[in-house]
């Protein structure tokens, strides 16, 4: 591996990006695991239900992939930067 | 066998056959026959991009083993689907712009090209190579079967001439198409598998006479189908959740996936790739295991799972709708097939024949090769699928917490971490792959998780203390 390989500095932006995604992923977990088994603990005789699904389910796993999408259009549109990935034209 | 429901599937394995030999077209013209070949000129569109990935990682699985696990199980099944949401978004933004541009630097066309370049070494090429070519070649005869046997199931002609018909189908344009033909189809199969879903989901809903009363029916049968905990109460939390890691997060390190996120064009392209795919990943997946719970009210007493989403698609809907509807697990098996048979063949041809059998190749030679070796693995894989092996979802889970284990850490540490070496994961990669297979065959779960993520613990450990204390050549050149 050569020396100039880890040093570029498109890398800062991309790195902060990565992190990122890490964070979305860790986000996505608590909120999937704890509305699923926050609310679906309970016997099933006392659940409620939203648009006739079970509340557990319906905040774990609808509300949760539409909540994922929104969040993931707003990191991409303010967060993500626009850069050349070619290789440098120099050497 | 009903010839409304086959006409419209016959039509679409028609278009998609065209497209792809259209897609052919690239390949010829093309100046560097390998970077077309094997990753379309690192050209894809956010669109493709996404499509493409979403429909290779969608398979027979999610389409017609899942859907019928979930008929089983109820909602705790679409909880654990739902995992792979995070597959949308967490793939191309880890790999990211970072994997993207290194590979340029590299001039890497494979995975394995990836991986030599970084670690300089032999022996991580050999590895690397051994493993995808035999998780993935057992990942593409699971699949394949699973095609011809649904060909089979709804068209009623026997297995032998539903694995023909199949087969031809994929292999040529493969072969003559390369990448570009392989995320051309991924790409209009993918909006198939979206409809599809959607309509029958619909269906579904309203034959069973709403939501609120499909889960009142459910309720009554069997309480437990609409807790998260599965039908006999047995999905464990801790289970449930190591799915984060085997379907969801790992995912990154599928090669089939992975390069992927070489293969797009620009940033623009990345960002509306990362959002395209996670709304198709995350609806697809929802509706498709939703179907199979619904179903369950709908359409009691179905046997076999894998078979639940096509009876439901010809109880619930007119003849033609459902030719297009069950056009969709079709086109999930394609895409999936496709994109592995031309990954077994780079790492045949461009990692395995280039590199140590004949690296002053020219490009006639080069495009005989990958042309022919693309074909000869796909008959291959046709003559092994004529005594074909059952459980479709266990062979391929098992290649896929395989290949997970493999080059998770090779693969993200040797992109983000400098001082991880050869020693690191020829350690990493060994120590995965050896752990799951004994993990998967002598003691399934250990701590009540799926055992893919106590191997990838064990192989991070290797991957680390391999870097780090075998240090004799960490600065070299």
């Amino acid at each position: 591996m050569k020396e100039k390989e880890w040093s570029d500095k498109r890398y800062k932006t991309a790195n902060r990006e990565a992190w990122i995604g890490v964070g979305l992923v860790i986000f996505n977990f608590i909120w999937w695991f704890g509305f699923a088994y926050g609310l679906g603990s309970k016997s099933p005789e006392s659940y409620h239900y939203i648009f006739g699904f079970p509340a557990w389910f319906f905040f774990s796993c609808i509300l949760g992939f539409i909540v994922m999408m929104a969040l993931t259009v707003f990191v991409v549109k303010f967060f993500f930067k626009d850069m050349s990935l070619e290789a440098e034209e120099e050497e | 066998m009903n010839l409304e429901a086959v006409l419209p599937l016959f039509i679409f394995i028609v278009i998609v056959f065209m497209i792809g030999i259209w897609a052919g077209k690239f390949v010829s013209r093309s100046d560097s026959f390998l970077q077309e070949y094997f990753l379309g000129g690192r050209s894809l569109g956010g669109f493709i991009l996404a499509m493409t990935l979403v429909t290779t990682y969608g398979s027979a699985s999610s389409f017609l083993s899942g859907p019928g696990t979930a008929y089983n199980e109820g909602l705790g099944w679409v909880l654990l689907s739902m995992t792979q949401l995070a597959t949308g978004y967490f793939v191309l933004m880890v790999l990211g712009k970072r994997f993207a541009i290194v590979t340029r630097k590299y001039k890497a066309v494979t995975i394995v090209d990836f991986l030599k370049e970084r670690y300089q070494s032999k022996w991580v090429v050999i590895l690397s190579a051994a493993s995808i070519l035999i998780f993935l070649f057992s990942a593409m005869s699971a699949q394949w079967i699973g095609g011809a046997r649904l060909v089979q199931s709804l068209t009623g002609i026997s297995y032998l001439t539903a694995l023909c018909i199949f087969s031809l189908a994929v292999l040529v344009y493969v072969v003559v198409g390369g990448f570009r033909a392989v995320a051309i189809t991924d790409g209009i199969q993918g909006i198939i598998m979206f409809l599809g879903t959607l309509i029958l989901l619909v269906a579904v809903i309203i034959a069973g006479g709403g939501v609120s009363q499909i889960m009142h029916d459910l309720a009554a049968e069997n309480p437990n189908l609409i807790t998260p905990f599965g039908a006999d109460g047995s999905l464990t939390p801790a289970y449930v959740s190591s799915f984060w890691v085997l379907v969801g997060v790992g995912v990154v390190a599928l090669p089939q996936i992975a390069v992927r996120a070489m293969s797009y064009k620009n940033t623009k392209a990345l960002h509306r790739g990362i959002i395209i795919s996670t709304f198709v990943v995350g609806f697809i997946m929802l509706n498709m295991h939703l179907i199979g719970v619904f179903g369950k009210a709908v359409l009691p007493g179905i046997e076999i799972g894998d078979t639940v989403m096509p009876e439901l698609a010809q109880q619930v809907l007119p003849g033609w709708v459902a030719g297009i509807v069950l056009a969709a697990p079709m086109a999930a098996i394609m895409t999936t097939v496709n994109s592995l048979l031309l990954m077994v063949s780079s790492t045949i041809v461009k990692d395995v024949y280039l590199n140590y059998i004949r690296p002053d190749a020219n490009n006639k030679t080069i495009r005989k090769w990958s042309m022919g070796a693309t074909a000869i693995i796909g008959v291959i894989v046709v003559l092994m699928s004529l005594q074909p092996p059952d459980l479709i979802i266990w062979l391929n889970l098992f290649s896929m917490g395989g290949l997970e284990a493999a080059f998770i850490w090779p693969i993200i540490l040797g992109l983000y971490w400098r001082r991880g070496t050869r020693h690191g994961a020829i350690a990493s990669m060994l120590t995965g792959v050896i752990s799951y297979i004994i993990f998967e065959t002598f003691y399934p779960q250990p701590f009540g998780m799926h055992s893919v993520v106590t191997s990838m613990l064990i192989a991070l450990i290797a991957y680390v203390s391999g870097s780090l204390l075998l240090k004799k050549e960490t600065v070299s050149t």
